[in-house]
């Protein structure tokens, strides 16, 4: 949006930004233990990117993030979260019911929830991030 | 008083502040910064009622996310309110009937932290009692959430999903069709 924004919001946000990423994953990865995830992991990373379009303008947040490939990821996630509801059915069970991903019913489970989780946090970002990049467009 | 008591009041009150200045600021600017710290005073409240999960979610969607698209939002439409000239009795009236509803409608609910209140006896004792053994991580909210209801949450995703395509299909071709005219 900017590309002269000044140079102390430039280089705090080169600190800043990478640390919010590392946040994110956390967050994600670390649902099961603490508070969060994939929502709000998703919504963190949208705001890295955000932060980084404003500051150093949208242009080169789509050089690293192009709108097409943001758009495939609003629907690899949905699909991801479905698809995994759809192997457990082929493999036997309800749709979702994740006991029969393997072996051992505990770690069915941590499977199951790992990969929608994955899949909520990959289509929450990327469709904050596609509202926001269509938003901007828009201002031009 | 306990530290709890006063951390809840001095909540509350910044919050009924805040909705005051909000009413009365005309800069729209302004009013998205300020809902802003009205959601991040509301993850307080929730973090306060032992609720991070929720307030987590409050912090970066109400206060972030949420400020920033109505941010950019501004720099679309424009920075000052139009002031209505519209008569205020109907608005007033609306406003009073749904809030007088509201409080009607709390009566009947059981008194907060009620341990007999239908939400704790129902599938809450299960999931409390359960989760360990039936899905075996730590945080219950998680295991709510993405297997016991994992149909609700796909749910969830869906609806979000359908908002980015409501939102790409009106805005993103309007977009488009801007850029090409230049």
């Amino acid at each position: 949006m900017n590309p002269r924004s000044s140079l102390i919001l430039r280089e705090v946000c080169r600190l800043v930004i990478p640390a919010v990423m590392l946040f994110a994953l956390y967050v994600q990865f670390h649902g099961e233990y603490g508070p969060g995830g994939g929502f709000q992991a998703g919504v963190i990373f949208a705001a890295a990117v955000i932060l980084y379009a404003l500051v150093y303008g949208r242009q080169k947040a789509q050089r690293i993030l192009p709108t097409e490939t943001v758009r495939y990821f609003i629907a690899a996630g949905v699909l991801l979260y479905a698809g995994v509801g759809v192997a457990t059915m082929l493999l036997g069970g309800n749709f979702l019911d994740y006991n029969v991903l393997l072996q051992g019913h505990q770690q069915a489970q941590h499977l199951g929830i790992f990969l929608i989780e994955l899949g909520v946090g990959v289509t929450v970002g990327a469709v904050m991030i596609a509202i926001f990049y269509t938003l901007d467009e828009f201002c031009e | 008083m306990d530290i709890e008591t006063i951390v809840n009041i001095s909540l509350l009150t910044m919050l009924a502040l805040t909705v005051v200045v909000l009413i009365r600021m005309k800069s729209l600017l302004a009013i998205a910064l300020s809902s802003g710290v009205y959601s991040f005073l509301s993850a307080g409240l929730f973090v306060a009622m032992d609720a991070v999960d929720v307030a987590f979610t409050e912090a970066a969607v109400g206060a972030g996310i949420t400020t920033i698209l109505l941010l950019v939002t501004i720099a679309i439409t424009g920075r000052e309110q139009t002031v209505s000239k519209h008569k205020r009795f109907l608005p007033i009236a609306v406003i009073t009937i749904t809030g007088a509803a509201l409080i009607y409608g709390t009566l009947d609910m059981p008194p907060y932290g009620d341990a007999k209140a239908p939400i704790h006896t129902h599938v809450a004792p299960h999931y409390l009692t359960q989760s360990s053994e039936e899905i075996g991580i730590p945080n219950v909210v998680t295991s709510v959430l993405a297997s016991y209801r994992g149909y609700d949450t796909l749910g969830e995703v869906v609806v979000i999903f359908t908002a980015a395509v409501g939102v790409l299909l009106l805005l993103g071709n309007a977009a488009k069709r801007s850029g090409r005219k230049q």
